[in-house]
């Protein structure tokens, strides 16, 4: 692990999210109608995040969930099962505006799974995307509406989010080799 | 995560690992079947060809749903309305359905190994949904998911399984499951279809049911299998009851809190009184909804082990 680079710090993974979370606020001005839908591993822990800071900005509880999208990805020939975790979503998604969040932005595949996912759920009104990390290489056309660092990559580089959550002894997001 | 199978053909050849990566998955599945829309599209333009040498209503039903969940295409293949009739042999057979490009072959056999033989012949992936008297897998992995759900671990837990041993392949794949996985597995029933031969197996075999239960936490009963004894092994169907059946003042002597486990069909005033078949303590029912999820997470997983374990990622 010798040529890795921190992109972003604890201080600066809670400066990215505490922006991202107001510029929701400011997109979305109707709080009640805001849920938030991490995409596990690890986004689901920064919509859990992004929500605290949302109920502090509404003053109200913001409905958050977490959705597995392994079983809508399309690659599932050209891999081995990926791992299915659970899905979480303990509200009407119908007539809402969903933010789906996750951590690292790639190929765009994941998004075009949860936004599948999704739909199984429920007809949501709007559907916007927050990520910690856009690293660019879009296969599809998706764009993030919440981005909270841009990092340049190149294809055979892999972004690391580790948070406290999964037992790390800090945040960071590294970039390194595959 | 560790699975790289392209086949499940029995639960000795699984590591304890494998096992709970397929418990771990079956998890997220079961919470598919409690959705308003309980369909995934992981198995889109697959075919699965459910081959049922042997007759069978419950596991057919339960693979072919969770073939459907999983948005494969099924397609049922039956003794009664097959060429076996005409003299085909298996292998013939399965190159037939491998030629209609077959992506999954669940089989069903009377023969132990069936499943092994095809998976050496044909290309499909091969799913084991019980050979003879030898393994019946995924009975195995939803008996381990059904105890993990309900005592939430099966390391240390004393399960005894009684009745049918010696016929019985949910008995064989239950005791590799829970062996592996650490539980202590006991086995209980007349002497002559309980040898002790199966202590080789890592389990201990006893023929005084009440000392079976008094420690169990899991009271696993297996049906008298009248189709597949050749000779009488026990005198009578009323006297396997007095001495081996679950009765209320059996009950009364076990652990408080220990579950009932039966595979079914269950011949209710046989091997169990029909009021224990129904009380709280039972998980009959449940093994059969935990069961669906189970089978759909092993096509699930095998579906990425035709992959060569390189490339995931």
């Amino acid at each position: 692990m010798s040529d890795t680079t921190v992109i972003l710090d604890a201080v600066a993974i809670q400066r990215a999210l505490t922006r991202i979370a107001h510029e929701i606020a400011e997109r979305n001005l109707n709080g009640r109608e805001v849920a938030l839908v991490g995409i596990p591993a690890v986004g689901d822990h920064l919509a859990f995040r992004l929500g605290k800071f949302l109920a502090e900005i509404w003053k109200h509880p913001v409905h958050v969930g977490s959705l597995d999208v392994s079983m809508h990805r399309d690659d599932l020939d050209h891999r081995a099962a990926p791992t299915v975790h659970p899905t979480h979503v303990p509200f009407d998604v119908t007539g809402k505006t969903v933010v789906l969040v996750d951590d690292v932005l790639f190929t765009g595949r994941t998004t075009r799974a949860a936004m599948d996912a999704l739909n199984d759920f429920g007809r949501p009104k709007y559907i916007q995307l927050a990520v910690l990390v856009d690293r660019g290489h879009r296969e599809l056309p998706i764009k993030a509406d919440f981005v909270g660092k841009n990092v340049p990559t190149r294809a055979n580089e892999k972004v690391f989010v580790r948070l406290t959550e999964d037992k790390h002894a800090m945040d960071e997001v590294v970039l390194g080799k595959k | 995560m560790s699975w790289h199978r392209k086949h499940l053909l029995d639960i000795e050849s699984l590591s304890a690992e494998e096992i709970l990566t397929v418990l771990d998955t079956a998890r997220g599945f079961k919470a598919v079947g409690e959705r308003a829309i309980k369909k995934v599209p992981a198995l889109r333009g697959k075919t699965v060809i459910n081959l049922f040498v042997e007759p069978s209503t419950r596991t057919r039903i339960s693979f072919e749903l969770a073939e459907q969940r999983l948005s494969a295409d099924v397609i049922n293949f039956s003794t009664e309305a097959s060429s076996f009739k005409k003299g085909e042999t298996l292998k013939d057979t399965a190159k037939n359905l491998e030629a209609l490009n077959a992506d999954f072959i669940i089989i069903r056999h009377g023969a132990s190994g069936a499943p092994h033989f095809l998976s050496r012949v044909v290309n499909s992936s091969i799913i084991n949904a019980g050979d003879g008297a030898h393994e019946h897998p995924t009975q195995a992995l939803l008996d381990a998911f059904t105890i993990r759900e309900r005592k939430g671990k099966i390391a240390g837990l004393n399960v005894t399984i009684l009745g049918d041993i010696l016929y019985s392949r949910v008995a064989r794949s239950n005791i590799w499951a829970l062996t592996k996985l650490g539980a202590k597995v006991t086995l209980c029933g007349p002497s002559t279809l309980v040898p002790k031969t199966f202590e080789q197996m890592g389990c201990r075999v006893t023929h005084d049911v009440e000392e079976a239960i008094r420690e169990a936490d899991i009271i696993h009963l297996l049906r008298i299998q009248h189709e597949r004894q050749r000779k009488t092994m026990f005198p009578s169907i009323g006297e396997y009851t007095s001495l081996f059946g679950l009765n209320q003042a059996r009950l009364a002597k076990t652990k408080p809190d220990a579950l009932i486990m039966h595979p079914g069909p269950i011949n209710r005033g046989v091997e169990i009184d029909s009021e224990i078949a129904d009380c709280e303590r039972s998980v009959i029912l449940q093994q059969v909804t935990n069961g669906l999820a189970v089978r759909m997470a092993v096509l699930y997983l095998v579906n990425g082990g035709k992959v060569a374990p390189e490339t995931a990622g």
